[in-house]
């Protein structure tokens, strides 16, 4: 699994051999393909752009094109053991109702995103007073697809709002794991894995 | 199998059936016409069944003895192309009720002698769909790789998976919807109206003397509207004119569309059985997957086994993505393997018999991991 995304790494080692998973914004179904070959899972996902889901279908997954913030609620109640969310979150329109749809429709849910609160983010806002465009995240202000920036601490005061449990959490600078105490500051991404109270 | 007679090009038999119609009627015997592309391998688990539409037939990618037109979805299948009929046996009948060689309306009917003309039952998309199972089964196929259909062809698909589930790994289901809307029935009753209304139409019994020429010409220049696009339409005449340099003040075809439509209408009289086009319009608008399960769509799946791949067109206003989504909607609610796509092309309805790289691209993947199964 060398060649997945970090976190996306993080993800394919914590779902269980065999589990049905549904990937919501898939993309090109990497990570998919990668779990169905190591895992046997059952996997399933929904992607809104086109030419990702051709590719996906193409390469023999199960994806259908569809828009994570109206098309989720379509899918049945604890249909899936995992519904992972991936680099999706910040380009929902409600991230807090998908966030609902993902702990509905899968027993436990994987929840990865870029940290907002990162130091060098921070740092371009205080002292370049721009926003930032990082390697990371590399896009400008008016084409940026993160349209609702959250950080982990964000993160974690929803969840304890919702009462909703965190089953696992890493975090990643760069490629690296990195420590949760100072996860707020110096993580670029997070991944959650919850689970319904 | 080079030596079996019931496999290869231009195929006819008549089997004894019967087949158990949804009005309750018994249909038999029943008279198939059909192709076959590749061969049948020996465990005859590479077998792909093409649901052809409306006005199509089972030449599906040889020429049409009638028009000496190429099959309709070369750029489908063949060899080396997405439905590769060096690795797959592909089977394309002639759909009851049609006008090819299967029994309908223009066929004798053995009991009299003569055409049964509108003694031919009244059939549905799942009758088509019974009776090819009597012609798979006489050809000994249990089980299908897949069964691939667009428009009306993807609803023989569908109903093929609702109804026998056990015989279809694997359904591609194109350009088409799990049941006719108001919009779909009210134009294909136009198209009725204008056969019935033609006074050679004569009740149905027109064989043998000129056929309903002039109400199934317009029944078909108003179907075919439905397979366009307004933009294709623009693209292809906006309001130019046809062979003039100014109006004519009369109603001579002034306008390039109109000459298109008279063509596409008067090409197609010479192929097509005015009865044929009621009979299998009407089957189209009894269609609803959800009739036989209360109403509720993901009940026709419950429990499938079934991998299935939809696609639609973007500008396809006759099974608009949305009929797609809802069997989509249907089969995850069932937990079936489904994958869908909407495909942007402006050519309509009709996007599926063009040759689109991306549908191929989906087509052939998706069989691809059907093999490895």
């Amino acid at each position: 699994m060398s060649v997945l995304r970090p976190d996306l790494a993080i993800i394919a080692r914590n779902v269980s051999d065999g589990a049905r998973i549904l990937d919501v914004g898939c993309g090109d179904g990497a990570l998919m393909a990668a779990l169905r070959f190591h895992k046997s899972v059952d996997a399933r996902g929904l992607e809104i752009d086109p030419a990702n889901v051709a590719s996906a279908v193409a390469r023999g997954l199960s994806v259908v094109q569809g828009d994570a913030d109206t098309d989720l609620a379509d899918y049945p109640d604890n249909s899936f053991d995992f519904a992972i969310l991936s680099q999706t979150l910040q380009t929902t329109r409600r991230p807090d109702l998908v966030l609902d749809h993902l702990l509905r429709i899968g027993r436990q849910a994987f929840v990865s995103f870029p940290n907002f609160a990162q130091w060098r983010i921070r740092f371009a806002h205080m002292f370049g007073g721009r926003m930032p465009v990082t390697e990371q995240l590399p896009h400008r202000w008016y084409d940026t697809p993160n349209i609702h920036h959250v950080t982990i601490d964000d993160f974690r005061s929803h969840l304890r709002d919702r009462n909703l449990v965190i089953e696992g959490q890493w975090f990643l600078s760069g490629d690296k794991p990195c420590n949760g105490g100072m996860a707020n500051l110096m993580a670029q991404h997070a991944v959650f894995l919850l689970r319904r109270p | 199998m080079h030596d079996d007679t019931r496999f290869g090009l231009d195929k006819k038999t008549r089997l004894l059936g019967p087949v158990r119609l949804d009005s309750g009627a018994e249909f038999a015997p029943v008279d198939f016409a059909y192709e076959t592309y590749g061969e049948l391998n020996a465990d005859k688990s590479n077998a792909i069944l093409i649901c052809h539409a409306l006005t199509m037939d089972q030449y599906v990618a040889s020429t049409h003895p009638v028009t000496g037109k190429s099959g309709w979805w070369l750029s489908m299948v063949g060899p080396d192309k997405p439905i590769d009929t060096s690795k797959y046996c592909v089977i394309s009948i002639n759909v009851m009720g049609s006008c090819m060689g299967s029994s309908g309306p223009a066929s004798i009917d053995p009991a009299t002698g003569h055409q049964y003309a509108m003694d031919f039952p009244v059939i549905t998309i799942a009758d088509m769909v019974r009776a090819q199972a009597i012609l798979l089964d006489h050809l000994g196929i249990e089980t299908l790789a897949a069964v691939v259909g667009g428009s009306m062809g993807g609803m023989q698909a569908l109903a093929w998976a609702s109804l026998f589930p056990d015989r279809v790994r694997s359904a591609i289901v194109i350009a088409s919807t799990a049941r006719h809307s108001a919009q779909n029935i009210a134009f294909h009753e136009v198209g009725r109206q204008a056969i019935m209304a033609d006074p050679r139409w004569q009740g149905g019994a027109y064989y043998g003397s000129e056929p309903p020429a002039s109400g199934l010409a317009v029944a078909r220049m108003a179907a075919h509207i439905t397979y366009l696009s307004e933009a294709g339409l623009t693209e292809k005449f906006g309001r130019r004119l046809q062979d003039r340099d100014a109006k004519s003040f009369g109603f001579d075809a002034d306008f390039q569309v109109e000459s298109y439509l008279r063509h596409q209408g008067l090409s197609f009289v010479d192929r097509f059985d005015a009865n044929s086009y009621l009979y299998i319009t009407r089957a189209m608008d009894y269609f609803d997957l959800t009739d036989a399960h209360d109403g509720v769509l993901a009940k026709a799946f419950a429990g499938t086994k079934t991998r299935f791949c939809l696609i639609s067109f973007d500008s396809d206003w006759l099974y608009p993505t949305a009929e797609s989504r809802r069997i989509v909607h249907a089969l995850n609610a069932a937990g079936a393997a489904a994958s869908f796509v909407e495909l942007s092309s402006p050519f309509g309805h009709d996007s599926f018999l063009l040759d689109a790289p991306e549908m191929n691209r989906i087509v052939d993947g998706f069989l691809r991991a059907g093999e490895s199964r």
